[in-house]
């Protein structure tokens, strides 16, 4: 079994403190430390496990500039077998369709029977596998948190609203977008990180992959982040007061405006 | 001025209700009347009530969308919607499913989990998105020139509830429908096993709750607010053995990231926190100087144990 | 009357010679001792090297004067103690004895040098051995009593852990009980039949020699050379047994007290004579096989006596979570001698240790407190075997994922909750303590001869920020110039190393040395004991290194700090030992003492404390990790505290406090007992 897994190098929310650079338009970035996207890292686990079953070779790919090396090489430690390092000034202010692009190029330079995506990211919209199967007309099932192994396709579980499981078939090649909780990903220490950091690491171009350098970053997005901003919220808590009645009204209010109702 | 259609889902027969906050999202967007699209099959009813929340109503009816099946709707809404549309969805399982692949079949631009709109530059649509558990939003701009795909936050706008479009539906082909991915089944959640970081509600308490007894009021609450909600706790209750540890919020229990954070009788330790990772954070205390409301972004001073009964027969009432 | 025919004279069927039987014995008994004692000892010599256990002799000789010979631990358990006290100086005074009697069954007149009969101390020895003889076997009758008939719970097997013990342990005793008696009536049976001797009143050979009809010689003769045979074939069979099982500890315990740690506190190496550097070049690292464990661990395994002291004081054997060292033990022991069985080849095999005898959540449940180490009468050794098959685990990427996530964070922020560098030090610009007490911050160039190292918690828990103002307001009054590192200043590591995430700790480690040399510290002081623990005894900084509490008693005994009355005299405070600073480094009278120095202040102690102290389960990065457990650690404590009748449980460290605050609630103690840290404490009295 040949997995591609697409990942992702994020600030993780569980390690920084965003707060709003003193410009008010862009998140503070100085003090940002990174790492691989959380759920890509359930991606990784479960093609290692079916690697492991089935055989095969698990690579990492991830679209980025030479600091994304850190997280392939973190993803190589727990398992995979290669790394895919995706490189052009070309794919910088790519939006999702631009990612998409750029993997899609990946995918058609190699043979894969399986491509994993996380299923979104803090910063992210949780659209690339969606489209990157779309572009190379591949099924396509998001939100997958488990996989049985069939002859040429997939028993595979999505997880949907109100803790259901919808099981499906899927035929192979296809793409899957992979939730947490599917499994428990392997701790990766410094130690494993440092056995594989001899690896090398391919490189490859907007060239390279054959993808039309207009059709990517800057220049191909059309969905474009404008600035950050911090929703208005007082000072500590904005404090309900008045009547139990009373409260209870603005309670409800405000989860319904919150999606709680 | 770009065509709006409307994605709606339904279960067992009913719309579900994020269709008529659809219907204000697109007069958001467009000034031109909205499509509805209904996919299924034997869906007649569905698409009458439809029609009394949009003025125009396409139904697929095709023994292929009794259950939708992304692939399989995808398929039809590209047969059905001309290019150059916006397509609005309920941000929600489905819509992650299938709106980024119809927004590449379409060509058009893709804009997800949107929790506000802007307002229309031309053909720039300008949405607000949140990012890192809602701590920080951003406005995006979404180029509409060639059509855009955008999927809403259930809340963002509010419910057209009047009911008075008195919309007309028309039937609509979908074409060729062969998958390559079959629908199955759904697999209920096995009883007693409780996964707290997937709830969008937690209704979470802490020792405020006083008697083991009292478990029961948030238990009610959670059941009054419905499947999106669960009950969760701070350690003192787990240690207590008044709730399964599987329920702990905190460093040495689950980290969850949920619309809503209903802290109920917490006094807000740093062990618990450093387990709430975003959403709202609504602090019900009766001590007006726990710590807690130093972080939440809603407080309220009030014993729990009379508060949350009275909560949830408001929401019950409501129903 | 005619003397009695010894057994190297005695003709069996009327010719076969005593003597030579006695030979036999000798050659058959010793050998098969010498051939199983070779195989016990093979595997230690194929075990992993450690070499530390030749150094440091002066105090390798003091344990086995005190510990081995002194026998200093086993009274901590007052009648099993005395029981084993007894049975062992017996053995020291009667395995003298047994040496001569095999010897004399071959010839006769053989005495050792000085110990003739006719020889003043050969004649006291005589009176001696008799007397123990009697005493061991009183012990022994005892002894079994309490194994067979009362029960102590400790020695109770679970049933996970296999059968019961009791049947091997009382055998054991009847056979020492049956040497003791087969060696009286041997004396016995000569000095019935005339052979002059005094014998002591009331010893078993005196009531026995009491007993015998002298009349009956023939009888006496059978008695004479049957005992003998019967004491020889006892002891041979005893010797050969001894490395079957428990009682193997007869013959280790001596070499295990000798090679027993002798440092406190550190963790070892991973591999002896691997240096930081040498360990990116290692296969595979920790102890995940049988073979990857040290000859003296594997010596330990040998040497446990099963008395099950050490589960009795572990703290997470008392909440039941699923660690009992005793099986720690107990289990590769019996791998042991399977796997290397006497009888068979000995088998290599690959299979891991977490998995077959070990569960992984066992191994994660120990706190590293140390209970077991201080108890264990023969100086076994828990916390580096359990970082070892940690160090395995994480090296395999089984680590809870509950504690991945402190991991990461304490890799890329240097402390286990992603806390911001810069905020590291915010605590120290409080503008309310900052106008009260200026701290030096190393991050803005400010440095001082003493370095206050805060560590991780200290710094940013918004509870126990009050620990790191307090320590530096106790520092200002004492006339200190201190300054704190600030951002640069990472976790001490001290959980992270006893996790077994070696390479991070390395890296915190490293890091620090460099800062702390940077800024040209010339002593160290920490209010965290695990910090302190750390740099200790884990870093080795080259400068003293202090607990507050050390601090604070050489302040008030040089008069630069003096405390005012306490407020309420009508409360009683009691000290709760952290382990990092009691058991761990015996720092035990400089935090009672600092207490005691508030005039007025009532002081009680807990049922448990010095180095019996329970730990509070913080440590070993447990706020992040708990294992299945069916009461809190910390909840036992403060129903201790609240037991002796205190009001306040005065703890001296940050993690303490944590549990300690939660206990109290959970236990429903609110307004009965509070917690406080001790430099809290003492700056409330600060005149």
């Amino acid at each position: 079994m040949e997995i591609l897994v697409c990942v992702k190098r994020v600030p993780d929310s569980a390690e920084n403190e965003i707060v709003m650079n003193s410009a008010g338009n862009d998140i503070e970035r100085d003090d940002l430390v990174y790492s691989v996207n959380e759920w890509d890292n359930y991606a990784v686990e479960e093609a290692i496990q079916i690697v492991e079953k089935v055989g095969g070779t698990v690579t990492v790919v991830t679209v980025g500039d030479a600091d994304a090396d850190e997280i392939l090489r973190r993803e190589m430690a727990m398992g995979a077998e290669k790394g895919l390092l995706l490189q052009d000034d070309a794919f910088e202010g790519s939006d999702c369709k631009g990612i998409a692009t750029a993997l899609k190029g990946a995918v058609e330079k190699g043979k894969y029977d399986l491509i994993f995506t996380g299923a979104q990211a803090d910063e992210g919209a949780g659209a690339v596998g969606g489209m990157l199967a779309a572009m190379l007309d591949l099924p396509y099932a998001s939100l997958v948190n488990k996989i049985e192994l069939g002859d040429g396709k997939l028993t595979i579980g999505r997880e949907i609203e109100g803790g259901n499981r919808e099981m499906n078939e899927i035929s192979m090649p296809c793409v899957l977008s992979i939730q947490t909780g599917i499994n428990e990903p392997r701790y990766v220490g410094i130690r494993g990180i440092r056995k594989v950091s001899g690896v090398e690491i391919p490189v490859m171009s907007a060239g390279d992959l054959g993808v039309d350098a207009g059709s990517v970053g800057a220049a191909g997005a059309k969905v474009k982040k404008i600035d950050y901003f911090v929703p208005e919220k007082g000072e500590g808590a904005e404090m309900l007061e008045g009547s139990t009645e009373e409260i209870i009204d603005k309670l409800i209010e405000i989860l319904k405006a919150n999606g709680g109702l | 001025m770009a065509q709006v259609f409307a994605y709606l889902n339904h279960k067992n027969g009913v719309l579900e209700d994020a269709a008529m906050e659809l219907i204000n999202a697109a007069k958001a967007i467009s000034s031109e009347p909205a499509t509805a699209i209904v996919c299924g099959s034997g869906i007649d009813a569905v698409a009458t009530a439809a029609a009394a929340i949009f003025p125009k109503v396409i139904k697929v009816d095709n023994a292929a969308l009794d259950y939708p099946n992304a692939e399989v709707v995808r398929k039809a809404l590209v047969n059905v919607i001309p290019a150059g549309s916006v397509v609005l969805f309920a941000h929600n399982t489905f819509s992650m499913d299938c709106a980024p692949g119809l927004s590449v079949k379409l060509n058009a631009s893709f804009v997800a989990d949107i929790v506000g709109i802007d307002g229309v530059d031309g053909s720039t649509l300008k949405v607000v998105r949140q990012e890192f558990g809602g701590v920080v939003s951003t406005h995006v701009g979404v180029d509409m020139s060639a059509g855009a795909v955008v999927a809403v936050r259930p809340g963002t706008f509010a419910p057209d509830e009047s009911k008075a479009a008195g919309g007309a539906v028309t039937a609509a082909d979908a074409g060729d429908l062969s998958a390559k991915r079959k629908f199955i089944e759904i697999v209920a959640p096995e009883a007693g096993d409780v996964d707290i970081t997937k709830a969008d509600i937690l209704v979470s308490i802490g020792r405020g709750i006083e008697d083991e007894e009292n478990i029961q009021l948030a238990m009610d609450l959670k059941e009054a607010i419905g499947n999106a909600a669960e009950v969760s706790c701070s350690r003192p209750i787990v240690d207590a053995k008044w709730l399964e540890a599987s329920r702990q919020v905190g460093t040495s229990g689950c980290t969850v990231k949920p619309k809503v954070y209903m802290a109920c009788g917490i006094s807000g330790s740093f062990q618990h926190l450093g387990g709430i990772k975003g959403g709202l954070l609504i602090a019900i205390n009766k001590n007006p100087n726990a710590p807690i409301f130093q972080v939440a972004n809603v407080g309220i001073v009030a014993n729990i144990v009379e508060f949350l009964p009275a909560l949830t027969e408001k929401i019950e009432e409501m129903k | 009357m005619e003397h009695l025919i010894s057994p190297a004279h005695y003709k069996f069927l009327g010719f076969f010679p005593g003597a030579i039987l006695s030979f036999l014995y000798v050659i058959v008994g010793v050998g098969l001792f010498a051939y199983i004692m070779a195989k016990r000892v093979a595997p230690l010599v194929l075990a992993k090297p450690d070499n530390s256990r030749f150094s440091d002799i002066p105090a390798r000789l003091m344990n086995l004067l005190t510990i081995w010979l002194g026998q200093i631990r086993q009274p901590r358990y007052m009648t099993a103690g005395v029981l084993h006290i007894v049975i062992f100086f017996g053995f020291l005074t009667l395995g003298i004895r047994t040496c001569s009697l095999v010897v004399i069954g071959i010839f006769p007149d053989f005495a050792l040098p000085g110990l003739a009969m006719d020889q003043p101390l050969g004649f006291l020895y005589n009176i001696a051995k008799d007397i123990m003889a009697t005493a061991v076997f009183i012990a022994c009758a005892i002894a079994a009593y309490r194994r067979g008939i009362v029960r102590p719970a400790r020695y109770a097997v679970p049933e996970k852990y296999g059968h019961d013990h009791t049947a091997e342990a009382v055998f054991v005793l009847a056979i020492i009980m049956g040497l003791m008696v087969t060696e009286s009536l041997f004396e016995a049976a000569a000095v019935a039949a005339g052979e002059p001797a005094f014998l002591m009143p009331l010893t078993l050979v005196w009531i026995f020699a009491k007993i015998l009809p002298s009349s009956a010689h023939g009888f006496l003769q059978f008695l004479h050379i049957f005992s003998y045979y019967a004491h020889n074939t006892l002891f041979f069979f005893f010797l050969n047994f001894l490395p079957m099982g428990k009682h193997f500890h007869v013959i280790t315990s001596f070499f295990n007290v000798l090679f027993m740690r002798v440092r406190r506190g550190n963790i070892k190496p991973v591999v002896y004579g691997i240096t930081a550097e040498g360990l990116d070049e290692l296969e595979s690292i920790g102890v995940k096989r049988l073979e990857d464990f040290t000859w003296k661990h594997m010596l330990d395994f040998y040497s446990c006596a099963d008395c099950g002291r050490c589960s009795d004081q572990c703290p997470a054997n008392l909440v039941k979570r699923p660690l009992s060292p005793r099986f720690i033990t107990i289990k590769a022991r019996d791998l042991m001698f399977k796997k290397y069985s006497w009888r068979n080849d000995f088998q290599f095999g690959r299979e891991p240790l977490v998995g077959s005898i070990y569960e992984a959540d066992e191994i994660w449940s120990c706190t590293t407190c140390g209970a077991c180490e201080q108890e264990c009468p023969i100086g076994i050794e828990y916390i580096d075997k359990i970082v070892d098959l940690r160090r395995g685990l994480v090296d395999e990427g089984e680590v809870p994922q509950t504690l991945q996530k402190p991991l990461q964070a304490l890799s890329k922020r240097g402390n286990p909750w992603g806390k911001v560098e810069k905020k590291r030090a915010d605590w120290a610009r409080d503008k309310e303590f900052a106008a009260e007490c200026e701290v030096k911050i190393m991050e803005n160039g400010d440095t001082a001869e003493t370095l206050y190292f805060v560590d991780s918690i200290t710094s940013y828990d918004d509870r126990m920020v009050s620990i790191a103002k307090s320590t530096a307001k106790i520092l200002d009054a004492c006339g200190e110039d201190f300054f704190v590192i600030g951002k640069d200043e990472k976790d001490s590591g001290n959980e992270v190393v006893r996790f077994g995430e070696e390479m991070l700790y390395q890296e915190l480690k490293n890091h620090n040395m460099e800062i702390i040399k940077e800024s040209g510290a010339k002593r160290i002081v920490t209010s965290d004991p695990h910090a302190y623990n750390a740099l200790k005894n884990d870093y080795q900084v080259d400068v003293p290194v202090e607990h507050i509490s050390e601090t604070i008693m050489k302040n008030i005994k040089a008069g630069k700090i003096k405390l005012k009355p306490i407020e309420d005299p009508s409360k009683v405070y009691t000290y709760h030992d952290p382990c990092y600073l009691g058991r761990h480094n015996a720092v035990y009278d400089d935090p009672r003492d600092a207490i005691k120095a508030i005039p007025g202040i009532q002081t009680v102690e807990m049922v448990k404390n010095r180095d019996r102290s329970l730990c509070c389960s913080g440590g070993g990065l447990m706020l992040f990790y708990e294992p299945h457990e069916e009461e809190r650690m910390a909840v036992i404590r403060v129903k201790m505290a609240a037991e002796a009748g205190a009001n306040v449980i005065v703890c001296a460290c940050p993690f303490c406090m944590v549990n300690m605050e939660d206990a109290i609630k959970v236990a429903g103690l609110d307004g009965q007992l509070e917690a406080i840290e001790l430099t809290e404490l003492i700056t409330q009295h600060l005149e």
